[in-house]
């Protein structure tokens, strides 16, 4: 294929554009709704919102099927173990779109059955605020993606060979306690829930 | 066969070993721990208590006036009248233990197993206690007030997976 006088990367480059070109309009989404904002997911793929003007619209509920990720609503830590493997079962080109509050950071829910955060074990590629977000937020995700898939992406997948993770354990959160800091029953209902310097209530 | 007559009966055959209290229209028998399958089959079988609606649990720890830590409640229904009346008894710590209910009411399975999992209270007799909500690999007893609200790293004991890998 190759022409006189223009080098083999050049060609490269363009067949990456095309490959962009043609993966970005034809996302198929996952729909990995555990909570409200999976609520706010249909609602975008309803008629009023309509995913479909994206190239979105082919939402599959078979992980072999789907190339888009969209994790709405809080991943409890037993249902994280399903969420990597439906991420690992999905093929390659993939992306992951993190749609709200809990399933980026937890949200309200600081609780010890609540993961704070789905970035910390899964890759991530937008993260959308909200609770839950609108279903404009979640469009402008998807078109987010879209650019960065024309910006970055290359027709064999180079991109995803870079680590995109903090690549340690990961870092505890800012407002994180030590597991001394007891939360106890109110003890006269008037004070607070926390346990005093002394250990008493 | 009203709440008052129902003591009676309880009081012949029981004597003073246990108390009563009442808020509105909840009728609640207090029961020792050691008493109390005798007194739920006496209720069943000779009071007509067939229905257990409710068997719950509840953690007293730093309770303002509490004596027991951990406490256990069965709500009975007399289906036929539709008397209602709440047992509770209490257990302790090192081994909180209760007889298991399961032979009176099939229903207790999934709801003892529930309180065994958030409480850790052992109901002795039940043919299959074993977690129902958390993962069977989980070790605490999150319900129980000394166990830290934001649990002791369960929530971040999993792989990483990154790009690469993926």
């Amino acid at each position: 294929m190759a022409l006189a006088g223009v080098s083999e990367s050049v060609m490269v480059t363009q067949l990456d554009k095309l490959a962009n070109w043609v993966r970005k309009n034809s996302l198929w989404p996952m729909p990995f709704a555990t909570a409200c904002c999976g609520i706010e997911l249909m609602a975008t793929g309803a008629s009023r919102h309509d995913i479909a003007r994206f190239g979105a619209e082919a939402m599959r509920f078979s992980p072999r099927q789907c190339d888009l990720m969209i994790v709405a609503g809080r991943i409890a830590m037993k249902m994280l173990p399903v969420l990597q493997r439906i991420w690992l079962q999905m093929p390659e080109p993939k992306w992951c779109i993190s749609m709200g509050a809990c399933a980026s950071s937890g949200g309200v829910f600081d609780t010890y059955a609540v993961v704070q955060g789905i970035d910390r074990f899964i890759p991530v590629d937008v993260y959308v605020p909200g609770c839950p977000p609108r279903p404009e937020q979640l469009l402008r995700s998807v078109l987010d993606l879209q650019e960065k898939i024309q910006r970055t992406g290359t027709l064999m997948g180079k991109e995803f060979q870079e680590q995109r993770l903090w690549p340690h354990p990961p870092r505890p959160l800012a407002i994180e306690l030590p597991p001394a800091e007891e939360i106890v029953a109110p003890g006269d209902f008037t004070s607070a829930t926390r346990l005093q310097a002394d250990g008493r209530p | 066969m009203t709440h008052d007559e129902i003591l009676a009966k309880l009081h012949a055959k029981f004597g003073e070993t246990f108390t009563t209290s009442e808020f509105r229209d909840n009728r609640r028998i207090i029961v020792p721990a050691e008493r109390v399958y005798a007194v739920l089959e006496f209720l069943k079988e000779q009071c007509g208590f067939d229905m257990l609606v409710e068997l719950g649990g509840a953690d007293y720890l730093h309770y303002p006036h509490a004596t027991d830590r951990y406490g256990v409640w069965y709500v009975l229904v007399n289906t036929t009248t539709g008397v209602r009346l709440i047992v509770k008894t209490f257990t302790n710590d090192p081994e909180p233990t209760l007889p298991s209910v399961f032979a009176l009411w099939k229903g207790a399975d999934w709801m003892e197993r529930e309180v065994y999992d958030m409480y850790g209270v052992v109901f002795d007799g039940h043919p299959d206690l074993r977690r129902i909500l958390l993962p069977d690999e989980f070790t605490a007893f999150p319900l129980r007030k000394d166990y830290p609200m934001r649990g002791r790293g369960e929530r971040h004991n999993f792989p990483v997976i990154t790009r690469p890998e993926s």
